[in-house]
């Protein structure tokens, strides 16, 4: 089965400009501030997992035509649909029509500060001794994968350095696929500007990822 | 329960928009299944809009800035310095600070999708998720800046930080010159979120925004 993420465009050509906006903007429209709070709130029923979530919204086939909110909100409800939690009629209803199956949690207004606060950390228990070292050369498995994955196209097959070990955290790998957590090792992997764009890059460039260890395999000619 | 029935709505809804009827549907039958709490939903939109934003990030800055103790911890333990600040939890779990220096600027990306710091700087502005941000950081990084008015000398690294895990980077921008007698808060005044992402600089004294 191919997978296709919509939202891998590190290094496309042919986008215009940034367009600044004030710091005091907090949400340009009224329904993204709703739009935010549902996500959020309907996150913390635990009917899905934070990758499950990424791997909805990146798959939209319209991506690419939704504003940021309203992949949050195409994705929301697909995630529901899947699970039986909502059914389109129900949408164009405007109200429930069907039984609502459990979800785990709901979040309530007087958990909203500590439910927050607490977050949800990926760090878990390493599996095993770390592979990788500061300062060791590495290079990144080429190709895409069949499924989420949080390895940009634009760092596949490239080589680069271990700058940083951040410990073993949540696999979206496999999270995303409901196949489990799989902790797995986790470093900041930093390449040469010239190694991913070619002697074309802006001189003094140098770009980091954070990799999962299964992205990675030794190198043994450094960039 | 809403009786409204939004396809003869008229005039009493002209004030709304499309999205906005679409999406207080959509509340309407997450809160007749019983998956959602409106008060919850209350609560989260009021702590984004007034509590969690770029001064809690403006606050660490200026620690770091006139507390070497502090930004020590913010090298060794950036998660634990921060939340020692009281600024800690949802997309901010694992913080690390990182600190542009006259030879080496940072700028912060996500191009798989949007992670930012929430805790230390609140939601992510429209363009950090845009597509032209999140296409161009990672290889025109100057011509971003260019875009937010910011020209680097030609011999300054760039480096750009692409979050692509859970990991959330800080950028600790240089202190601006003659700001030696300011105290914590008249600096924190001079750190703009962009200065925090590494799409601006910090203010000069004198020019910080009301």
């Amino acid at each position: 089965m191919t997978y296709l993420s919509h939202a891998d465009l590190g290094g496309r050509e042919g986008d215009g400009p940034v367009l600044p906006e004030s710091e005091h903007v907090r949400f340009r429209e009224p329904w993204h501030a709703r739009a935010m709070a549902l996500t959020l709130a309907m996150g913390a029923t635990g009917a899905w997992n934070l990758d499950q979530g990424r791997a909805a919204r990146e798959t939209l086939p319209d991506y690419a035509q939704r504003s940021y909110y309203q992949i949050w909100l195409g994705a929301l409800q697909q995630l529901m649909q899947e699970r039986g939690l909502l059914l389109p009629d129900e949408l164009a209803a405007g109200r429930a029509l069907h039984p609502a199956p459990a979800v785990p949690r709901v979040l309530r207004a007087e958990a909203v500060a500590l439910v927050l606060a607490r977050g949800a950390p990926t760090q878990r228990p390493a599996p095993g001794a770390a592979r990788y070292a500061v300062g060791d050369p590495v290079r990144t498995v080429p190709g895409d994968r069949p499924h989420h994955c949080r390895l940009p196209r634009y760092a596949q097959g490239r080589r680069g350095v271990i700058e940083r070990v951040h410990g073993a955290h949540v696999w979206p790998d496999t999270n995303s696929r409901g196949l489990g957590e799989q902790p797995q090792w986790l470093y900041t992997v930093v390449f040469e500007g010239t190694e991913l764009w070619g002697a074309g890059a802006q001189p003094g460039l140098t770009v980091s990822i954070d990799a999962f260890e299964p992205y990675l395999e030794p190198c043994p000619e450094p960039a | 329960m809403n009786a409204h029935h939004h396809e003869h709505g008229g005039a009493e809804h002209s004030e709304l928009s499309e999205m906005d009827l679409r999406v207080r549907a959509l509340q309407t039958v997450l809160a007749q299944k019983g998956y959602i709490d409106a008060a919850a939903l209350d609560a989260l939109i009021d702590t984004y809009q007034t509590r969690i934003g770029p001064r809690n990030g403006a606050r660490v800055v200026a620690r770091a800035w006139t507390d070497p103790g502090f930004r020590d911890w913010l090298r060794r333990d950036a998660t634990a310095a921060i939340a020692s600040l009281g600024y800690s939890g949802r997309q901010s779990e694992h913080m690390v600070a990182v600190e542009n220096t006259p030879t080496r600027h940072h700028l912060v990306v996500c191009t798989l999708c949007s992670c930012y710091p929430w805790a230390v700087l609140g939601l992510p502005p429209t363009w950090y998720k845009s597509a032209p941000y999140r296409a161009r950081a990672v290889k025109d990084p100057r011509g971003v800046l260019a875009d937010f008015g910011v020209t680097l000398a030609a011999g300054v690294e760039v480096r750009v930080l692409d979050s692509t895990a859970e990991v959330r980077y800080l950028v600790i921008p240089q202190r601006p010159d003659g700001t030696e007698g300011l105290d914590e808060a008249a600096l924190a005044a001079l750190v703009t979120r962009d200065s925090m992402i590494g799409t601006g600089l910090a203010l000069a004294p004198g020019a910080a925004s009301a």
